[in-house]
């Protein structure tokens, strides 16, 4: 559930999804689910030349399962709340 | 002549123990290690094998991001950094 809540407090920032083929979309993330599925608005391809698939989509719904990264604005991580977060989560498991 | 068969059954239902503290390495994770981490460079290597001579071509192209999400279902390995007494 930890980053169930990160993400959703990420809601409207500006991120980066690098799927598992490689693919990577640049979009503000619109919503996510807990298995991490991610709704991207106002999406571009970051290679458009070598990727022209999704030339004319700008919102989508990504799989969860397909996501290798997600690339965060610098300033949306809260070291100390991810730390704090991250332990009662492993006491918790 | 006698045959003897021993069973050993363990049985556990305890995780694993954790052979090193995954918060001093990253920002946070969670059981799927799921992370995310500060400060990446990310080292991508391949091997090239030429037709004729057979010989390895090792490539390597890195690039860095300030913070990054890491699924969990694609993780390996995770070890830290090796430290230069």
């Amino acid at each position: 559930m930890l980053f169930f809540s990160y993400f959703k407090d990420l809601v409207g920032r500006e991120v980066t999804v690098e799927l598992k083929n490689d693919l990577a979309i640049r979009g503000t993330l619109h919503s996510v689910d807990q298995y991490l599925n991610i709704k991207l608005e106002n999406t571009r391809v970051v290679d458009q030349d070598k990727y022209p698939h999704m030339l004319s989509v700008r919102n989508c719904f990504i799989r969860g399962s397909v996501v290798r990264y997600v690339q965060l604005p610098p300033d949306g991580v809260d070291a100390e709340l991810l730390h704090d977060a991250t332990r009662r989560e492993a006491r918790g498991g | 002549m006698q045959s003897f068969v021993r069973e050993v059954v363990a049985t556990s239902h305890s995780t694993v123990k954790e052979p090193l503290d995954l918060i001093r390495l990253c920002h946070a994770y969670d059981q799927h290690l799921n992370m995310i981490l500060g400060d990446v460079e990310e080292v991508v290597t391949t091997i090239e094998i030429d037709d004729e001579t057979y010989e390895e071509i090792v490539r390597t192209t890195k690039r860095t991001v300030p913070f990054l999400f890491v699924r969990g279902d694609g993780v390996i390995l995770v070890s830290p950094p090796l430290r230069t007494a």
